[in-house]
């Protein structure tokens, strides 16, 4: 509504022959602007401090940057923190699938509510998260308290850093499942069902392969995200060497020993293992769109 | 119709089947809700209950005086100036890079997209470290600035800096996407029609994104005041300085100030709900026109 008023006389037969010029090339200012700020803003707070840790790495010997990521402490960080992330990412693909299967098909008092409450550890700070989890889960916690008897220990074991990767991985699924379930036809189900198979099959043979990849995809972010987090797991976790110590936690512990080039080193691997997963899921989600398209 | 005497049956099966089809039995719709509910009691309202459960356990008063104490006063003072800086740096970042990615071609663009999201792959604590290594004693600039007295890392500098990388994507990828879907014809009518490259953000451009961009200042300012490792590895944790909020949170914890934690904490854990609630509202109001 507002063009009308910025009508300008002079230029009454100017939109055909701009319209005709569109095609060639943009009329829209501030291309230049634009692009020179982001490349500039994006160059200086993310491209030229991530290529630091690379150059930082590079001027060590091949002998050397081997020690810093290959030694005992590290490898067991490396297991502890891949091992969790996988567990807690497999854990949230079933259960998302489960949550936004339900949250598309039912309809129950407090959906909408519970609903938002989702994307809670989205919003919650993870030094939060980190401690509200240790006090439930600790030994006198509410929930500690009644695993206590049975054995089982959560806060400060392996349980305890699964738990807190599993918290903040909860969203992704659900995220990426929700909207492809939302937009599936109903149609599909009822030919699979008029075909002559049964709840089950439709199910596991025509369902859960049209969701497959954005499970897949909703996997891997919260695999990528459990990968880095340390503020909700370093309270739960003890971070005792060789045993409950997280890779980031490692990166700080040898900051704080002024061992820079060894923190740079770990940092370099975390940072490759973290493209190689975006990237594949990119790859995912270009995979998914076209499942989706078909 | 009404006097037709229509065999009921056929009828009534032609009308469910189709129900039958995308439906599950009684049972199994009651297990998989309990189910979700359960996970998400365990893991969401749980936590979320705990903290103020734990915030008040020694009584208002000891919320208040934790809340009022100037230390504390210092981080929430921090940390909001932190959010100052950060939140309007990434929202005119968020801006340009929409502008320019979703209204103009060139090649290239969609590496540029893929680098904009980079930061979110990449862990707080290494985020931190980067910095380090370029402003911190033993860093590339960092013998110079010791020389000429600028403090950047163990400063507040230094936590600006971990913050604005860390949320660096969020207004940007809100807006990249709803630019793109919204087209270029309305500013294409606005510059025919003779108004000027500002005039046109103004009155046409920004009109048009508010509610995405709104979205996206919801979301980069709750992550900007919660940043913990980032700003963990940059800020040197000195009491009433460089002392964010989360930082706070964990000296109290670790200092077995386990109500004095979980009130700080608290006030973090509010503005979680409300960045929810507002979310939500945004939500609700955009599939209300849509």
């Amino acid at each position: 509504m507002a063009k009308l008023q910025d009508y300008t006389p002079g230029a009454t037969d100017a939109p055909f022959q701009a319209a005709r010029a569109l095609h060639s090339r943009s009329i829209l200012p501030g291309f230049g602007l634009s692009l020179g700020f982001t490349l500039a803003y994006l160059g200086l707070i993310v491209l030229v401090p991530l290529s630091a840790a690379f150059l930082k790495t590079a001027g060590m010997s091949w002998h050397d940057f081997v020690a810093a990521v290959a030694s005992p402490r590290v490898v067991a960080a490396y297991r502890l923190s891949f091992g969790a992330s996988l567990a807690a990412g497999t854990v949230n693909m079933v259960f998302g699938l489960i949550v936004a299967w339900v949250l598309v098909r039912y309809s129950f008092p407090g959906k909408r509510i519970i609903d938002a409450l989702v994307d809670l550890p989205f919003a919650l700070p993870t030094a939060v998260a980190g401690i509200a989890l240790t006090s439930l889960y600790a030994p006198n916690g509410w929930v500690g308290r009644w695993l206590a008897p049975l054995g089982i220990k959560v806060a400060f074991t392996w349980t305890g850093v699964f738990v807190a990767l599993t918290f903040i991985g909860l969203p992704f699924v659900v995220r990426t499942v929700q909207p492809v379930l939302q937009e599936l036809e109903p149609e599909i189900e009822e030919a699979a069902s008029t075909l002559g198979a049964n709840r089950l099959q439709t199910i596991t043979r025509v369902l859960l392969p049209e969701l497959a990849p954005s499970l897949l995809t909703g996997f891997a972010l919260a695999f990528a995200r459990a990968l880095g987090e340390y503020g909700s797991v370093v309270f739960i976790s003890g971070n005792m060497p060789m045993k409950t110590e997280i890779v980031p936690l490692l990166i700080i512990t040898k900051l704080e020993q002024y061992d820079y080039r060894g923190a740079t080193a770990i940092a370099v691997v975390m940072l490759v293992s973290s493209f190689v997963l975006l990237l594949l899921i990119n790859l995912l989600q270009k995979w998914s769109r076209r499942h989706q398209s078909i | 119709m009404s006097s037709a005497p229509p065999t009921p049956l056929p009828a009534r099966r032609v009308r469910s089947a189709p129900r039958r089809a995308t439906r599950d039995p009684r049972w199994a719709r009651w297990l998989l809700t309990g189910i979700a509910l359960a996970f998400l009691a365990f893991f969401l309202v749980l936590p979320l209950v705990v903290v103020f459960a734990q915030a008040f356990s020694k009584g208002g008063a000891y919320f208040l005086a934790t809340i009022r104490e100037p230390d504390a006063l210092s981080a929430i003072r921090l940390t909001l100036l932190t959010v100052a800086i950060v939140v309007p740096a990434n929202v005119v970042f968020g801006i340009a890079a929409a502008w320019a990615i979703a209204k103009f071609r060139f090649p290239g663009k969609s590496l540029l997209t893929t680098l904009i999201d980079l930061p979110f792959a990449v862990s707080p604590v290494i985020s931190g470290l980067v910095y380090v290594l370029i402003f911190g004693a033993q860093g590339w600039i960092g013998p110079w600035l010791i020389d000429h007295n600028v403090r950047i890392i163990f400063a507040v500098p230094g936590i600006v800096l971990a913050t604005a990388f860390v949320t660096f994507p969020f207004v940007a990828r809100e807006l990249i996407p709803l630019m793109q879907s919204q087209g270029t014809d309305e500013e294409y009518s606005a510059i025919t029609l003779g108004a000027s490259g500002w005039q046109t953000f103004w009155r046409v451009t920004l009109p048009n994104i508010r509610w995405g961009l709104f979205y996206g200042v919801i979301l980069c300012n709750a992550r900007a005041m919660g940043e913990f490792g980032a700003v963990s590895v940059v800020s040197g944790h000195i009491r009433g300085e460089t002392n964010t909020m989360p930082l706070h949170v964990e000296i109290l914890y670790n200092e077995y100030n386990i109500a004095g934690a979980f009130a700080v904490a608290s006030l973090l854990a509010l503005l979680a709900i409300a960045t929810l609630v507002i979310k939500s509202v945004i939500e609700w109001r955009q599939k209300g026109t849509a």
